[in-house]
């Protein structure tokens, strides 16, 4: 697992307060972690802080997963 | 009880009548604020007056750009901000048939777009707070209309719905969102009336007098408060009891 991956499902599981384990890569942040469009808005806030990128809203619309947000992130960051 | 030691605000229009009331009533209960309004001059005279520590902030809020600018520059200044006050607002009366573009445009910008502005962005550092008071000043013709005020009653009424559904959007955050509705409030404007005009105006009204801005003010501070928690999306209305809505 990369260290990007560790550190978006760090942020994932204190932000949703969701167990560790139900953090997988294909985990839906909507349909399988009970996140609300706020709770989609904070992690796209606290993502950019963790990782110093920037998430345009037209890209943050389109992370779903979680590995949607790591290979963003990994793609982008500087 | 309703002490805002610690808490931080921004005002916008803090120079003018219910602006200056409204600042003095948040510093009052110990809040720190970044005064914000469009005349240097007034400003800086407004802050001399109201003593402490408090920060000023130029701002023409008919410009966009320079709107979006107000809540980073209010963080930078006051190091967070816990209080969003939208009190700013200009009229620019006319009756519908005779309204120009300009006047129904200018108005609706500076009253409803500008405080848009200012929500949207300071929504994101009350939200990682997990804490906020966003209070806008709205009118009593927001809630009843007035003649040769489609404008300024459109934009009033516009701002209490957005700031319903902001606070729906933002309680489980504990952000509260809420407004205050002055009726007639003694002011320079109404002073200038003729006595005929002044006394046709307290008739209308069951406490038989025009508001303070300390009346305004003190209904502001309560909602800043943080005993204030649990209500959000509503109106308060002060206007001695003109209208009960």
């Amino acid at each position: 697992m990369s260290e990007t991956a560790d550190r978006v499902k760090k942020i994932v599981v204190e932000h949703l307060g969701v167990e560790a384990e139900k953090v997988t890569e294909d985990a839906s942040f909507i349909d399988d972690l009970g996140a609300d469009s706020l709770d989609i808005v904070e992690l796209v806030m606290a993502f950019e802080e963790e990782f110093g990128v920037e998430i345009p809203d037209d890209a943050a619309e389109k992370i779903s997963t979680v590995k949607d947000a790591i290979t963003f992130i990994d793609a982008n960051k500087g | 009880m309703f002490d805002l030691t610690g808490m931080t605000a921004l005002v916008t229009g803090a120079s003018g009548g219910i602006g200056s009331a409204v600042a003095k009533a948040l510093a009052g209960q110990g809040a720190r604020l970044a005064l914000s309004g469009s005349n240097a001059d007034k400003l800086e005279a407004f802050r001399a007056e109201l003593g402490g520590d408090h920060v000023t902030l130029v701002c023409d809020l008919s410009d966009g750009a320079a709107v979006d600018g107000l809540i980073p520059r209010a963080v930078e200044a006051l190091g967070h901000l816990d209080i969003l006050v939208n009190n700013a607002g200009v009229t620019r009366d006319n009756l519908v048939m005779r309204m120009k573009d300009e006047e129904w445009d200018s108005v609706i910008r500076v009253n409803l777009e500008a405080a848009f502005r200012l929500v949207r962005a300071a929504a994101k550092p009350m939200m990682k707070a997990r804490f906020g008071r966003v209070i806008s000043i709205t009118s009593v013709v927001g809630a009843t209309g007035n003649p040769g005020q489609a404008n300024y009653a459109a934009s009033k009424g516009g701002l209490t719905a957005m700031s319903k559904a902001l606070a729906q959007e933002l309680a489980s955050r504990n952000i509260t969102v809420n407004c205050v509705a002055p009726g007639f409030i003694a002011s320079p404007m109404t002073d200038a009336l003729p006595e005929a005009q002044k006394e046709a105006l307290t008739a209308r009204i069951p406490a038989g007098k025009l508001g303070e801005g300390s009346d305004v003010g003190a209904a502001v501070a309560y909602l800043a408060s943080r005993e204030a928690a649990y209500v959000t999306g509503q109106t308060v209305h002060v206007n001695g009891g003109m209208a009960m809505v």
